[in-house]
């Protein structure tokens, strides 16, 4: 999707590179350093990024841009069943089912879902990269058991895991979150010790290990922080289906049964009883849920072309 | 060959128990345990206490997992708290509508996906391409559940061309042999059955192959685009083979293989989103049998028919192994 224009300077980059001349601009430039500059001229990274970062916005400051309390209840009078009031002055997206105001609920949602959302990846990550670390750092028969229990997480579909850990513990959101971190897990500790085993042959590795680098330094000063990048571009993908996946656990009445928090998922979910009066109920939400995954796919997807060295010119 | 499938096979063994360890845990760690969650919550403590001893849970836990085991290999989970029938018995009923249902979803991803996405990669950066890259983005974006709510509401509900619930048509008389309802109405030659049973399958069938459809489409494109630039596709092209020779026996037949793999993970994907999409259609699977269970707080058939299904999943994925050691011989080597 790149235009003509740049696709003509990135041949030119390439010719240059092929003739022997360094390209002006990325002369000793990191990986890191180089992606970062890629991403920047990336128009869908870009609109990714914007996505994310307004939503980020709107949640750090939902209750600042709210018009109204997202729990009181207005127009009461008004809700028959087979009739729920549309937009109106003061009401820009209607009200709901028991009569609170959609945008306000919408904004203030917005926290709530990406809470989740990070909170679950994180921990995901987190657990993730400890199995994995001891599995690539270690090897041998720690990286047998790792890994046979890595698998024996794999092997229950994601959504009957989230079941399964939801059930066990009980409708609060910290269990949703836990629930949605658990299905990560196997993937986080699967990428990271296949990218740590892939460096571990790598030259650098084996010349510190033969300059008598202690274990310890060679694994997390020099193995870790060249495997990361698939985990980050992970990560990235994960906020997405995190925030799906809450979703359809509300749906299936396995979310976060406090109604002063309002989320996106529980939203949707509640409203399908009413798609059928107005469905805007329950569009709105499923907007925001798709509008937030989008972003947070097209910036994890162009990362992982930023990152990758095969697309490096 | 046969050395591969069979290692693989043994594979399966750690796996599977250590499934079984999962779950049998699980049942045990749940608030109450296992009498609480048979009796329920009013149950009394001498209620607790004598179907401890009635059932073994007073025994070393050791025991009491060589049992759970043992009934599992036979495939004894024990009775659903609501309906009081045995939970394999409920599945076997209930898991041929969910085939169906996958299987047509699958085919339906498989056989609109690998094309499209062919077709992008062919006319790479023009406007099918673009637009597939973007449906496919959105298919991956969109809750199934809503997606399904929403099409039903439309085609359903609004316009009537297809029906919204159920399986088959409540007042057609089908016979019933093995429970996958369209094949029973064409092996009984009940046509009518058959065909109210597929048409019951195509709105569920088409809002949950829409994920897998939409990551098919974006592998497929990818492969393709790199196999095109490999150096035999260049070779066969310098050798001067007909476009239509290269592009079928050189470039589609190694653009497919990681597709395959993917069409394996899919399975997980399918299950998962079985479960979703059942209940939006009152569709009699497994998925909304599920569903119930949660509400219900059925734990005996939530485990049974996790269990069961994770071995499913864990098969159909040993099945692609085995069928990608097939079609590409360098996969069996290692």
């Amino acid at each position: 999707m790149t235009s003509l224009g740049e696709r003509k300077r990135d041949r030119i980059d390439m010719l240059a590179a092929q003739a022997g001349a360094v390209p002006t601009g990325e002369v000793g430039l990191s990986l890191t350093r180089s992606a970062f500059r890629r991403l920047r001229r990336d128009p869908v990274a870009i609109i990714g990024a914007v996505i994310v970062v307004v939503f980020l916005v709107v949640a750090a400051f939902a209750p600042l841009l709210a018009p109204k309390d997202p729990i009181a209840q207005y127009l009461l009078s008004e809700i028959r069943p087979g009739s729920i009031p549309g937009a109106r002055e003061g009401f820009p997206l209607g009200v709901d089912n028991l009569g609170r105001d959609l945008l306000s609920r919408l904004i203030h949602g917005s926290r709530q879902s990406l809470l989740i959302g990070v909170v679950s990846t994180v921990l995901g990550v987190a657990a993730g990269m400890t199995l994995g670390i001891l599995a690539g750092a270690f090897g041998g028969w720690v990286d047998t058991v790792v890994m046979r229990f890595v698998d024996i997480l794999l092997s229950i579909p994601s959504l009957l895991m989230a079941i399964t850990v939801s059930v066990l513990l009980g409708q609060n959101q910290w269990a949703l979150m836990i629930a949605i971190a658990v299905t990560q897990v196997p993937i986080f500790a699967r990428l990271l010790r296949g990218s740590m085993l892939a460096q571990r042959g790598s030259d650098y590795a084996v010349a510190a290990r033969a300059l008598g680098v202690r274990p310890a330094r060679i694994v997390f000063g020099h193995v870790l922080p060249n495997s990361v990048s698939p985990v980050i571009v992970q990560a990235t993908l994960s906020l997405a289906t995190a925030i799906i996946e809450a979703a359809a656990l509300s749906f299936l009445g396995l979310g976060d049964p406090d109604i002063a928090r309002p989320e996106w998922g529980a939203m949707l979910a509640s409203a399908q009883a009413y798609l059928s009066i107005r469905p805007w109920l329950a569009v709105w939400p499923a907007v925001c849920i798709i509008v937030v995954a989008l972003g947070f796919t097209l910036l994890g997807e162009r990362l992982r072309e930023a990152l990758d060295p095969k697309f490096r010119r | 060959m046969l050395r591969f499938i069979i290692r693989r096979l043994l594979q399966l063994i750690p796996i599977l128990l250590g499934l079984s360890v999962l779950l049998f845990a699980w049942l045990r760690a749940l608030p109450g345990g296992p009498a609480q969650a048979a009796l329920g919550e009013r149950a009394t403590a001498e209620d607790i206490a004598r179907y401890n001893e009635l059932f073994g849970l007073d025994q070393p836990l050791y025991v009491q997992y060589l049992r759970f085991l043992g009934r599992a290999v036979q495939l004894d989970f024990g009775t659903s708290n609501r309906t009081g029938r045995a939970v394999t018995t409920e599945f076997l009923e209930r898991f041929p509508g969910t085939i169906e249902l996958t299987l047509f979803a699958m085919v339906f991803a498989i056989g609109v996906g690998i094309p499209l996405g062919y077709l992008a990669a062919r006319r790479y950066g023009g406007f099918l391409d673009s637009s597939s890259v973007i449906g496919s983005l959105l298919g991956v974006s969109i809750p199934v559940f809503f997606l399904a709510y929403l099409m039903r509401l439309v085609f359903a509900v609004e316009l009537g061309w297809l029906p919204g619930s159920g399986r088959q048509e409540v007042r057609i008389d089908a016979t019933r042999i093995t429970n996958f309802y369209v094949l029973d109405g064409l092996m009984t030659r009940e046509w009518d059955a058959a065909w109210s049973a597929f048409v019951h399958l195509i709105l569920p069938g088409i809002a949950l192959g829409t994920i897998p459809l939409a990551i098919i489409v974006r592998i497929t494109r990818a492969s393709v685009l790199d196999v095109v630039n490999e150096d035999y596709v260049r070779t066969a092209n310098a050798k001067g083979l007909a476009t239509a020779t290269v592009r079928r026996r050189h470039i589609i037949r190694n653009a497919l293989l990681p597709v395959s793999t993917t069409i394996g993970l899919q399975t997980g994907l399918l299950l998962s989103g079985a479960v979703l999409t059942e209940t939006v259609f009152a569709f009699g699977g497994v998925g909304s049998a599920l569903r119930d269970a949660i509400t219900n707080r059925d734990f005996p058939v939530l485990q049974g028919f996790i269990l069961m299904l994770a071995v499913v999943y864990v098969v159909v994925n040993l099945l692609v192994d085995i069928s990608y050691g097939l079609l590409d011989p360098r996969v069996r080597v290692r």
